[in-house]
């Protein structure tokens, strides 16, 4: 840190900076302190005060888990009955133990207690991770005053309501404190709130001056205060407080606070009083849970459920009526019918004096017993592979980033299904499609223009023309010897022109001019520059990044901002006297700062010379009405050359000085600092007015073009996902002019579309607007007739061929999404190819989202990387976030984290579609799986007469769902690929599977419960059939209940098993393994525990060994059943392969033909038709 | 370094590249896993593959289906139906009265040709119809420990209406299936000599050693109000007694044979056989049907020639389906790439499943 920044200033600089960062704020709602919500007493530099101890505030403990210790078996065990199929087995586990159960109750638990402690465990492992990280951050170390009126380390979680903390660089704020002095002369500091809204500027803040002379350790054994403030709450934008010193009061508004997750930049040392801890600190009250998302199948899933639910209730009452029936008959008239069961002397669930009661009980009992219509896996299952899942996202090579170092991160598992059928993508545009890293390309200085690069955009334009791209543009070539230029491309900086570079500006003959452009941008600005103290390389620490971008320049032409203090900006430029380097000090009077309605910066600065200037940069809109009439004498060109620049997709801005002279300033002086110490509420109004006298007759300098760059990638990235069905939205905050020409760039719009522009940028709005039309009747109007326009022109076009772009600005969209007309705007909308929304805000982002969810019903995914996509990303049904440059708040809101825009690609193509593949296949074929198995007790059971008696030994059962076909199911849900991932992309209308949903349709989910019930027949049917009544062996022995359980079991083993190899694309050792495995697992089960002894096998003891196995009975029906339970699939499936393909089939073929060369190029024009079909089909169904 | 971000820019190297270059990368790290580059099979359902499978199966399944259709029927079965006519034709109104009065006379003569030479052992069977003794009480109404040992005696908590006496003395063997013991008995003779029917090694090896004791005797069986089936000899023990323990091995499915035992030597074709049968089981009360059944067996078991049939049907309809693929390849060749064939032009209910 130079030694500037300990420098004490005799000025009272408050005076000196802007007029927005501090005023003595009274808020309305200081009246309200000490009333409800807003009655926090804080004794300052007192916590064991008696009336604080009283008030027993929170500590600053911090806890983040969902669990605790003691919590943890109740609480994950009330989650996981939250799923209606958990709660009918604990249920069912329950009543197991009542004589109505069918099997024995251990081994129904079992499987139960399996699944439950499984996930349980999952939750367990993640809030561990989640703790440890709570521990880490509660034993952060801090510097707390207290022990022997010394500051000294302790715990962040020691810190009490009350506390002086000292924080020093760097470091991150422990709690919410209150601002009382710092190393800074007047008690300023800077913080950065990267981890709160994502902003990367530093932030100014400033203690009340009463207390700023505190900057020592001593002053603190005589200081007491109170502090009254709001209670805990969620604003981070706003604080109201008071500070009781001295017998005085004096108010505490937001510029005072420093918050819990913000750290201090700049500043060597803060003291301050904490306020809120833990729990009540803003950052924690804002920790609210993301809203917890469900994919589309996951909830499709609960439907088929509730249908085998019915089903299963349905098949209980079918059974229970006959059971009834039969049982009433077994005792009539005094005589006995199936004698055997003793109906004249029974229980009660058999007695037939009592037919309805004993059928309720029974009905009881089916419902037990067909439970396995309902696979209790399943969830674990899905829970498993979906994990597995994620960790193939997180450790997919072709999603990392080399140059940020990041891999992408699924934050959630729950939706990875999801990114196989998004329909409609809503993308940020800066950061997202672009790096949001500023290039300083061009520039016009006195109506010249310099600068040789060439822009992403015109490159873009140069190649839709047909044209070659010129790789170097003339004269870039004769610098690459030079020696600034050698290799070394600095960041922010693309500007290459030889006649101004190296110095060689001072022989223009417009040098003047030139020097004053760049003096502008070196000394009007906010930013802080940075020494590194190895490299003596300065960097800069800007507002935004643009401005950085300004500096760099500044830098690189040879006007080095050196150092900022409060007061002075001390430059490195060159003397064009005699032409040495040297340091020149500026004593900045005044900022006139930056924002959305000025749209312009200004400074005041005395030079050397002590002449008074006023330098001044803004947008063109403002700037060129602002000059003076000497002052235009290049208007015309730089107008021309601003136009050029936003073409070519540029930011720009336009500079412009002026010089005061003494006397002007000294009454402006007054005027402004009144305005700005005036406690009136339109203080700001009045003090921008103030500025706004002095920022005229300005003279022009020129102008600068800063690139937005394109990400790498990204025009091909969206072209791919065009190709894929996917439809495109930009949501940006941009003009509609660099909007429109970044969506040239990344081919959002090309040539042949046809562009629908809504927009309220017309004179007769704005002049009804300036009559002060609150209603904005007239703007409503014209937004509707734009969009019936709209509507009419992608009508009477019938070619269908053509494809239209729609650009709306925030204004008309802020009309569009109203009640009355949003419909009729998402019926245009979603016949354009491309929607390009400009100048939306956040909260509009956010609006357009739920509405395109809403009014479509289609997947949305939205994309972004700031803190203000931030409700787009909560909003759409999956969020993006790209973790580049802009903080962490995105992607802390997101469900995946990618580092570039064109990881979308492959995150959708291949992992989305995999997943989505995999998930719906895995769900099928459980139900299939369970449905095939429970349909078999079914029929055994019409073969009891429905007395209750499960067809298998109850083991048998029990390790159905967990070991015998459980891990098959897994496999195939975390490898199976239907082709592979190279041919994902460049297949893209594949993604079309997931888009139209057609793996897990209804039909597709139907057919497959349908192929699960013929199994059952064909299993159950052919064995009784060809081994019931005559011998089965050459030893003359007959088949009882335990050889038909045996043979049936081993059928549904084999067949499942085999159906699940028969439906995979890939198979892979594991799942050979697995499913030859499971196979293999059965019959060594059955063999182990047959040799149990006889009073734990029961009906399964020796039943392999002895009595199936060497009978060829046997085997030869599990042949043939197995083959005939396969045979539907199979068939259906060659047939399908052959005549009605599906479009992975088609991908499959050509692979396996090698033609894949040919006829590729037609498909994607025909996909994107057909999706222009497809949504007008929609319209018309809706 | 992050925090760093765009913004903070330099011409020079960063702050923190000293710290940059010992950070370990977060590059994933290559693995065929977890890059899901397993090597492996990915089988398509082309026509040659679907063709060779129909034609496969059908090869393998109508060899399979001849040679077991050859075996049953090599297989010499007789089955006689007895329960209406064993009863006198003046209790044909009232078949119950006639098995459930103790007086009557339950012995019947039926006599049978043998219509082909049956090589012994010649297997004795009895089958009933209509006879669940896979209903859930039925099943659960056994005790296994009692069964199984001495000790486990009084261990007929299950076993109830059958497990105690009047006063509380357990039933060896208790419950319904026991005391509902097959009760019929067949005498066979021919040409007036009598033919011998072992009753040896009728039962399974496992039931007789492991599950039925050989210390456990019969007790209080059939002693109370109502007589269910046979009766047992309280001297012999329970391992040896091979009736019962088949008869407790419950049959899946309401129609089922039990082997009553087997004859040992070889009958010749045209044989008249005569059975005395004392038709003592009551199954008039639930109508169900009682057949004497003398059977040989193959390698296949008895005779059944459902999976022979079978065989053949799913055989010859493979084969159907691997000439009809031909055919229809042969007919309606499918270029590849006309996009006519592409699923998204046609109706979109063609994509479906």
């Amino acid at each position: 840190m130079p030694e500037g920044s300990r420098q004490r200033m005799r000025i009272n600089f408050r005076k000196l900076y802007s007029f927005i960062c501090f005023r003595p704020i009274y808020e309305p709602g200081h009246a309200q302190i000490g009333q409800k919500g807003y009655s926090r007493v804080v004794y300052c530099n007192d916590p064991d005060h008696l009336e604080a101890v009283k008030l027993n505030y929170r500590g600053n403990y911090v806890s983040t888990t969902k669990y605790s210790a003691a919590n943890f078996i109740p609480k994950s065990l009330f989650e996981q009955f939250r799923r209606v199929a958990n709660i009918y087995f604990l249920v069912v586990a329950c009543v197991s133990f009542s004589p109505l159960a069918p099997y024995s109750s251990l081994s129904i638990l079992a499987p139960l207690i399996v699944v439950i402690g499984a996930t349980m465990a999952k939750e367990g492992v993640e809030d561990w991770r989640r703790r440890k990280q709570d521990i880490e951050a509660n034993n952060r170390k801090v510097k707390v005053y207290g022990c022997n009126n010394t500051f000294c380390e302790t715990n962040w979680k020691k810190v009490r309501v009350g506390d002086i903390v000292k924080v020093c660089k760097d470091e991150y704020f422990p709690a919410d404190l209150v601002l009382l002095s710092s190393s800074h002369e007047g008690g300023v500091c800077y913080v950065e709130t990267m981890n709160l809204d994502g902003e990367t500027n530093l932030k100014l803040k400033h203690a009340l001056d009463v207390t700023s002379h505190l900057h020592d350790e001593k002053f603190f054994e005589e200081f007491r205060a109170v502090i009254k403030c709001e209670d805990p709450n969620e604003k981070l934008y706003s604080f109201i407080g008071t500070l009781s010193y001295d017998g005085k009061e004096y108010p505490l508004s937001i510029q005072q606070l420093l918050l819990r997750g913000s750290k201090l930049k700049n500043t060597e040392y803060v003291f301050g009083c904490a306020i809120f801890t833990g729990h009540d600190t803003k950052v924690m009250q804002n920790a609210t849970h993301p809203p917890s998302k469900r994919s589309k199948i996951e909830k499709k899933m609960d439907k088929i459920i509730y249908l085998l639910f019915s089903t299963l209730v349905l098949i209980a009452f079918v059974g229970s009526l006959f059971f009834g029936i039969e049982t009433k008959k077994d005792f009539s008239d005094g005589k006995l019918r199936r004698w055997y069961l003793r109906p004249d002397d029974t229980t009660v669930f058999y007695d037939p004096k009592r037919p309805s009661l004993s059928a309720f009980f029974h009905f009881l009992t089916a419902l037990m017993l067909y439970g396995y219509l309902i696979p209790i896996s399943l969830y674990i299952s899905i829970e498993i592979v979906k994990v597995l899942q994620s960790i193939f996202i997180n450790q997919d090579q072709h999603m990392y980033d080399e140059e940020t170092d990041k891999p992408a991160r699924a934050r959630t598992s729950n939706l990875n299904e999801e990114l196989g059928q998004v329909d409609i993508i809503l993308s940020d545009k800066t950061g997202t499609l672009t790096c949001n890293s500023m290039e300083f390309v061009k520039c016009s200085i006195a109506g010249t223009a310099y600068g040789r690069g060439m822009t992403e955009v015109e490159r873009a334009v140069t190649r839709r023309r047909g044209d070659a791209v010129p790789e170097s543009v003339d004269g870039v070539q004769g610098l690459e010897g030079d020696a600034v230029d050698s290799g070394k491309s600095v960041r922010g900086f693309n500007f290459r022109d030889e006649r101004i570079m190296n110095g060689q500006w001072v022989k223009r003959c417009d040098s003047k001019i030139i020097q004053k452009f760049f003096q502008v941008l070196a000394i009007c600005h906010t930013a802080i520059p940075e020494e590194n103290e190895q490299s003596g390389e300065i960097m800069y620490e800007a507002e935004s990044p643009d401005e950085a971008a300004f500096l760099i320049a500044a830098k690189e032409i040879g006007f080095k901002c050196k150092r900022v203090t409060q007061t002075s900006i001390s430059l490195c430029e060159l003397d064009t006297e005699n032409g040495k380097m040297e340091d020149r000090d500026y004593e900045r009077l005044q900022v006139l700062e930056f924002n959305t309605s000025r749209k312009r910066m200004s400074v005041i600065v005395r030079n050397k010379e002590k002449k008074l200037l006023l330098l001044s940069k803004g947008a063109d809109s403002v700037m060129f009405g602002r000059l003076s009439k000497d002052g235009r004498s290049f208007e015309s060109q730089t107008k021309d050359h601003i136009k050029k620049y936003a073409e070519a997709g540029l930011r720009i801005m336009v500079i412009a000085y002026r010089e005061l002279d003494e006397e002007e300033y000294k009454s402006w002086e007054k005027e402004f600092s009144k305005a700005k110490t005036s406690v009136t509420a339109e203080r700001d109004e009045l003090a921008e007015k103030v500025a706004d006298k002095i920022e005229r007759n300005l003279t022009l300098l020129g102008a600068t073009a800063v690139e937005d760059k394109l990400q790498k990638g990204v025009p091909e990235c969206i072209d791919t996902l065009a190709q894929a069905g996917i439809g495109l939205w930009v949501l940006t905050g941009d003009k509609m002019e660099t909007a429109i020409n970044i969506g040239y760039a990344c081919s959002l719009l090309r040539e042949d579309m046809k562009q629908i522009v809504i927009t309220l940028d017309s004179p007769d709005i704005a002049a009804s607007e300036n009559q002060g039309d609150r209603e904005a009747k007239a703007s409503l109007e014209s937004i509707r007739k734009q969009i019936g326009e709209g509507m009419s022109q992608i009508n009477s076009t019938k070619e269908s061929d053509i494809m239209y772009g729609l650009i709306i600005d925030g204004k008309s969209l802020e009309f569009s999404l109203k009640k009355d007309i949003d419909k009729s705007f998402f019926e245009l909308a979603t016949k354009c190819n491309t929607v390009i929304c400009c100048r939306s805000s956040p909260k509009q982002k956010a609006l357009v989202t739920r509405l395109v969810k809403r009014e479509t019903g289609n997947t949305t995914l939205a994309i972004g990387d700031g803190a203000n996509d931030v409700g787009m990303l909560q909003e759409a049904d999956i969020g993006v976030g790209i973790s580049g440059v802009e903080g962490m708040q995105a992607v802390m809101a997101s469900d995946f984290a990618i580092a570039q825009f064109r990881f979308l690609e492959r995150l959708l193509l291949v992992h989305g579609h995999w997943c989505y593949r995999r998930i719906a296949m895995m769900i099928c074929y459980f139900f299939y799986k369970n449905i095939a198995f429970g349909f078999t007790l079914f029929w055994f059971e019409a073969h009891a007469s429905f007395s209750g008696q499960p067809a298998y030994n109850d083991w048998y059962m029990s390790f159905y769902n967990v070991f015998f076909t459980s891990l098959p199911v897994i496999a195939l849900g975390v490898f199976d690929q239907d082709v592979s991932a190279p041919l994902c992309v460049k297949y893209p209308f594949l993604y079309l599977e997931g888009v139209e949903n057609i793996l897990f349709s209804w039909p597709r989910i139907l057919g497959w419960m349908f192929n699960g019930f013929l199994t059952s027949i064909i299993i159950f049917s052919l064995t009784t059939k060809s081994m019931i009544k005559q011998a089965f062996r050459r030893d003359g022995q007959v088949v009882d209940y335990e050889v038909l359980g045996v043979t049936m079991y081993t059928c549904v083993v084999w067949a499942v098993n085999c159906q699940m190899a028969i439906s995979i694309n890939y198979f892979t050792w594991i799942h050979h393994f697995f499913i030859w495995g499971s196979i293999a697992f059965w019959y060594k089960f059955l063999v182990i525990y047959g040799y149990l002894p006889p009073e734990m096998s029961t009906t399964a003891y020796r039943a392999f060994v002895e009595e199936c196995a060497p009978s060829v009975l046997y085997w030869l029906v599990t042949l043939l059943v197995v083959i005939c339970t396969l045979l539907p699939y199979f068939s259906f499936r060659a047939f399908q392969t052959r005549f009605y393909p599906m479009y992975h089939d088609r991908i499959q073929r050509k692979q396996y033909e090698g033609l894949e060369a040919e006829n590729s190029d037609e498909l994607p024009r025909q996909v994107r038709k057909k999706r222009h079909l497809r949504k007008t089909l929609m319209q018309r169904n809706s | 370094m992050s925090s760093r971000g765009a913004a903070s820019s330099s011409g020079g190297p960063q702050l923190g590249t000293s710290e940059s270059s010992t950070r370990i990368s977060k590059k994933p790290k290559y693995s065929r896993f977890t890059q899901q580059e397993l090597p492996a099979c990915k089988p398509i359902l082309t026509p040659g593959w679907v063709i060779a499978t129909f034609i496969a199966v059908g090869i393998i399944f109508i060899p399979i289906g001849l040679a077991s259709l050859f075996a049953s029927q090599r297989v010499v079965e007789i089955v006689h139906r007895y329960d209406e006519e064993c009863v006198p034709p003046i209790f044909s109104g009232n078949q119950l009265a006639y098995i459930q009065s103790s007086i009557t006379n339950k012995t019947c003569t039926k006599n049978f040709t043998v219509p082909k030479r049956m090589k012994g052992p010649v297997y004795v069977y009895y089958q009933l119809d209509n006879f669940y003794q896979n209903h859930r009480r039925y099943v659960k109404s056994r005790s296994d420990k009692q069964l199984r040992s001495k000790a486990g005696e009084l261990d007929t908590s299950t076993c109830k209406p059958e497990a105690t006496t009047g006063n509380n003395s357990p039933i060896v063997p208790c419950g319904l299936i026991a005391w509902s013991l097959f009760n019929d008995t067949y005498g066979f003779s021919m040409k007036n000599k009598v033919l011998n029917v072992s009753k040896k090694n009728i039962a399974w090896k496992s039931d007789q050693e492991h599950k039925f004791g050989s210390d456990v005797y019969p007790k209080n069986f059939q002693s109370g109000g109502l007589i269910g089936g046979a009766k047992l000899n309280a001297s012999i023990p329970l391992s040896e007694q091979e009736d019962l323990i088949v008869w407790m091995r419950t049959a899946a499915l309401p129609t089922f044979r039990k082997l009553y035992g087997k004859i040992e030597t070889d009958l010749e074709a045209n044989d008249e056989i005569t059975v005395v049968i004392q038709n003592n089981y009551n199954t008039y009360s639930f109508g169900g049907r009682k057949r004497l059944v003398l059977s040989t067996t193959s390698w296949i078991g008895g005779k059944n020639d459902f999976l022979g049939i079978a065989y053949l049907t799913v055989g010859g309809f493979c084969m159907f389906l691997a000439i009809g693929f031909i055919l229809l390849y042969v007919i309606k060749p499918r270029p590849l790439g006309d996009p006519a064939f592409l699923s998204w032009n046609r109706n979109p209910s063609g994509i479906m499943n």
